[in-house]
């Protein structure tokens, strides 16, 4: 469970980013973060897996409280968090296996789980057969499924997605979005960042529309409202 | 720390060595051309200073004795002389001896002095403790009763003293900012290594690394580079010290003169300059880093 309260963020160059924003995601929901840039949808992503700190207000991410966590206990947060970026942010020199293996070693699980693992949630991607290629071998759609295996392969309890689908074609899109889909019937909360209108309105789930810092609209099944 | 996470970590940072190909010989060579001229410097220099202690040693006070002075004179003034502070042996040296020399050097002819025609003084030759209070040793001698004169060498001993101090402090200067180059280039170099690489150590931030986590193959890795790149000055330095050393004692054979032989001599250079390395290394690569983790 994610619970912002009274959440304010102010950068050290005077914007302010969050302003008074409240917001409770349970547990296995699906939600879009949507609007305009520059509204505090990043920041807003980047609080739950602490990149950012809130200047003032709550956050906490399961039973972990984001404003007093420890710079050195960051890493074992991250571990319940998952992220899927953009730009997918593989390591250009490890192989695809060794990408998603990765995440799994940072925890110090043993060789032989962590193979069986990167197996899985290979195949559960679709790129059981491309296991050792370095990602600039792999499309832009494979290249965003190695970073979801990876994302996934600790069984995080939440999953963001910071526009994953912002680079690809629509096609691979959609094949995108039912991978999140699926990993959504799991039980993963999922936090989908995006300006996707045809996404957001075809699949419908709970929409948060950030703007000027604060949830402007919260709508279960909503659509995505802007011009897209 | 685990076996299995530290062994990972060391497997990682050979993986890392060869596929950064390029960065790693660059950082190989800054450390190996860095220690191949400390290491040079000093082996040149602790030789120039043992052939500067060697000269030093050679110089002793001579102490020449009146030719009034009976026997039972010349045993007081011996033990006065050993009595000086600072003194450390006195050797006495007959004229006859004195003349046997003489002969010795210059030739046959000054046999003809044999004997009672002998002009010379009997001798006492005092050496020092420390080759700088020779003169002041010197100057106490002549103080003492049946001397007739004392000779040390004069300014021209005083001068090599000074040369000789200048000497080691400059070559001690050099060797220390030597060594500082040493560091700087090799923590820059292996600051670029880590800096072409900060995406990937965001990445490893993100996906919920720990700092040591990240650190410790970023450290092997330098060390590894450092113990290579000392490797290659140490072999050129060893080859050339042991074949040069054979080449140069058979010139210094019959003179005072001895460069520090190999053993061990040659063993703490190559200690140093493999401590040197891996030291600089690690600590350069984890200064490096440092920057990296605060993401």
């Amino acid at each position: 469970m994610i619970e912002m309260t009274n959440v304010y963020k102010k950068y050290p160059n005077g914007i302010t980013a969050i302003n008074g924003l409240d917001v409770k995601i349970d547990q296995g929901e699906f939600v879009y973060v949507v609007g305009p840039s520059g509204a505090g949808k990043s920041t807003f992503i980047k609080m739950i897996y602490r990149e950012e700190v809130p200047t003032q207000g709550n956050v906490k991410v399961g039973e972990f409280d984001l404003v007093k966590l420890k710079a050195k206990k960051v890493p074992y947060l991250r571990r319940h968090v998952g992220v899927v970026y953009q730009d997918f942010k593989l390591l250009p020199r490890l192989t695809v296996s060794e990408n998603v293996a990765y995440a799994m070693q940072v925890v110090g699980k043993n060789p032989k789980a962590i193979q069986k693992r990167v197996l899985e949630v290979l195949d559960l991607v679709g790129l059981k057969h491309k296991v050792r290629m370095f990602p600039n071998e792999l499309s832009g759609g494979e290249q965003q499924r190695v970073a979801i295996a990876r994302a996934i392969a600790n069984m995080p309890r939440v999953l963001i997605a910071d526009e994953p689908t912002g680079n690809l074609d629509p096609e691979t899109a959609w094949g995108i979005m039912d991978l999140l889909e699926e990993i959504n019937n799991h039980g993963t909360t999922i936090i989908m960042a995006t300006h996707n209108s045809d996404i957001v309105n075809r699949v419908r789930h709970r929409v948060l529309a950030v703007e000027n810092g604060r949830i402007a609209r919260d709508q279960e099944g909503g659509e995505y409202g802007y011009e897209g | 720390m685990k076996a299995r996470t530290f062994w990972r970590h060391i497997v990682e940072s050979l993986k890392s060595i060869k596929r950064n190909g390029w960065m790693t010989i660059a950082a190989v060579s800054a450390v190996a051309v860095t220690l191949l001229l400390v290491g040079s410097f000093i082996a040149i220099l602790m030789n120039v200073n043992k052939l500067a202690s060697d000269v030093e040693e050679d110089v002793s006070v001579r102490v020449y004795v009146d030719l009034a002075a009976e026997e039972e004179d010349q045993e007081a003034l011996q033990e006065s002389l050993e009595e000086l502070d600072e003194v450390e042996t006195v050797v006495y040296s007959s004229r006859d001896d004195e003349l046997t020399q003489v002969i010795g050097s210059y030739g046959d002819e000054f046999g003809l002095f044999d004997g009672d025609d002998n002009p010379l003084y009997d001798v006492f030759i005092v050496n020092t403790a420390a080759p700088e209070v020779t003169s002041e040793v010197a100057g106490q001698a002549e103080e003492l009763s049946y001397v007739a004169d004392v000779n040390y060498g004069g300014a021209t001993a005083d001068r090599l003293f000074e040369v000789m101090a200048t000497v080691r402090n400059v070559g001690a200067i050099i060797i220390i900012a030597l060594i500082f180059t040493a560091v700087f280039l090799i923590a820059n170099t292996i600051r670029i290594t880590i800096f072409s690489r900060s995406t990937e150590i965001e990445i490893m931030k993100l996906v919920g690394a720990t700092n040591w986590f990240i650190r410790w193959p970023f450290l092997i890795e330098g060390a590894l580079i450092g113990f290579i790149g000392a490797l290659i000055p140490v072999s050129i330095i060893s080859y050339v010290y042991l074949s040069g050393f054979d080449t140069l004692m058979t010139y210094l054979s019959g003179t005072y003169f001895a460069l520090l032989p190999p053993n061990p001599f040659l063993y703490q250079i190559v200690a140093l300059l493999l401590t040197i390395g891996i030291v600089i290394g690690s600590v350069g690569s984890s200064l490096s880093i440092r920057k990296f983790l605060k993401v």
